[in-house]
């Protein structure tokens, strides 16, 4: 069987960018797709992260929990979103669900390990200091261990925003794609491929992504306000104990897990 | 949930079983294109982020490995799609070669970072051992320092191989062959069986990836340092 749609090489001559195109349809086509992709593309981070959080909890609380749970979150995470989308037509329809919940669905197999692995992060000796000032359970995990835990957590939602901003185009697959759906169209542009448009999705995307994570990062250190406070004396002390220590090991992960 | 029931018969049929668009065919392109791709991954990023790694002191190295770092997230940003479409715009439509460009540039990150990460964490006593007893840079690096990055270094080959059969799916939209030509000929032929027949096999096989990556990390990874691994 052959390729159903027909992909055409751009004509002869014809610009990369078509500034004017994108000046008469920055209020419609272009507008109209971001919306969506911003829909999108942030249901699914905030739907993935209010779940992710009590699993998480139980997760970190029960540790027998944890196990079964990071295998299922491991093979979520490794799905293709394009297989999900397909699959969840079966259910939804073409609609936006289609795509969100899938979305949300891999949100929550990054967030989950991260939140466990930032509850996990907060020192036995803070935990206990927090008992000993007489904190209760809740009132330890909210003011105490969430608080410690937000660098690790926050790390995990970068990733998981910025991969989606990026994962809604496939939906254009399945006609629900944000912005892909402005590729899409370039893509099947009569008499031959129109290379504007895709790439003013793609920097769009890219754009997107960026201000998307500065924000994070931003809310972070909203957030954690000690980590500057102590910076300039902890620095120092931290330069003192590398000279004792000729030469200390790397402390910081590098994110190394990655998005599809 | 009756339409995956449906749908489940699509893999009954008997057409679907021999020819140009039978499993077998398709999934044998779809192997073929993705492991294509993952070993011309592999071969330049694996070297360059073992010696990146490798060469971890004085401020050369230190901007390198920066670059890498954010090589990275730039990479997580990039819509698979859009670049797809536009290489095989700007080039000759149909052939192999603008496709496998955008497959290889996005699964080149997660290998570099890991092993650039992972060499790059080696404890610094452990070289100092390796040194005092007189092994050269190379037999630090192959005998000492890979050995012990190695659960990184798999992470990212599992995360790249894993990320190329998915993006390789998606080329079917813009005329690759492969099990993501059920998908993207069933969406046009209005037809949800073939829809959704190629997504169980697009899951199954990163799946099943995932778990062949798996068994690798228990038969190449050594013993004491899947112990340290396990307590931290």
């Amino acid at each position: 069987m052959t390729p159903v749609i027909p992909v055409l090489a751009a004509p002869e001559g014809e610009p990369l960018i078509r500034w004017d195109w994108i000046g008469r349809n920055l209020g419609g086509d272009i507008a109209e797709s971001l919306t969506e992709h911003l829909v999108l593309s942030f249901t699914p981070v905030l739907l993935g992260l209010l779940i992710a959080l009590p699993v998480g909890l139980a997760c970190a609380r029960w540790t027998r929990l944890y196990p079964p749970v990071l295998a299922a979150t491991s093979v979520l995470y490794a799905v293709p979103a394009i297989g999900l989308f397909v699959i969840f037509v079966a259910f939804s329809g073409l609609t936006y669900t289609t795509v969100i919940v899938p979305l949300a669905l891999y949100t929550l197999s990054v967030l989950v390990p991260s939140v466990v692995d930032g509850l996990r992060s907060v020192p036995d000796h803070v935990r206990q200091s927090a008992v000993a000032m007489g904190f209760g359970p809740l009132r330890r995990l909210v003011r105490v261990e969430l608080p410690i835990a937000v660098p690790v957590l926050m790390a995990g939602l970068r990733v998981a925003t910025v991969a989606n901003i990026s994962l809604v185009s496939v939906g254009a697959l399945i006609g629900i794609g944000g912005l892909g759906q402005l590729m899409v169209k370039g893509m099947k542009w009569p008499g031959g491929g129109f290379t504007t448009p895709i790439i003013v999705a793609i920097v769009l995307i890219i754009l997107l992504a960026l201000v998307a994570d500065l924000i994070l990062l931003l809310v972070q250190r909203l957030l954690t306000p000690w980590q500057r406070a102590g910076r300039g004396r902890r620095a120092k002390a931290e330069r003192a104990a590398d000279a004792a220590d000729a030469e200390a090991s790397a402390p910081v992960p590098a994110e190394p897990e990655e998005a599809r | 949930m009756n339409a995956i029931w449906e749908a489940l018969g699509w893999f009954g049929r008997s057409a679907q079983w021999t020819g140009a668009d039978g499993i077998p065919n398709r999934l044998v392109e779809h192997l073929w294109y993705s492991l294509l791709a993952f070993a011309l991954t592999v071969l330049i990023a694996l070297p360059l982020g073992l010696v990146l790694g490798h060469l971890r002191r004085g401020r050369p190295a230190a901007a390198a490995g920066f670059l890498v770092l954010s090589s990275a997230n730039a990479a997580r940003a990039l819509p698979t799609l859009g670049l797809l479409i536009l290489a095989v715009i700007l080039t000759s439509a149909g052939d192999l070669v603008p496709i496998l460009i955008p497959l290889i540039a996005l699964a080149i990150p997660p290998v570099l970072v890991n092993t650039y990460a992972g060499i790059q964490q080696v404890e610094g006593g452990l070289r100092d051992a390796a040194e005092g007893m007189g092994m050269t840079g190379r037999q630090v690096l192959l005998r000492v320092e890979l050995p012990v990055a190695l659960p990184l270094i798999l992470l990212g080959l599992r995360t790249a191989l894993i990320q190329i059969i998915s993006t390789a799916t998606i080329a079917a939209y813009v005329g690759l062959g492969g099990l993501g030509r059920y998908i993207v000929d069933g969406y046009s032929r209005q037809d949800y069986d073939s829809m959704a027949g190629g997504a169980i096999l697009v899951i199954l096989l990163a799946v099943l990836t995932q778990v062949a990556f798996a068994g690798l990390y228990r038969y190449a990874v050594s013993a004491g340092v899947r112990q340290r691994a396990a307590v931290s």
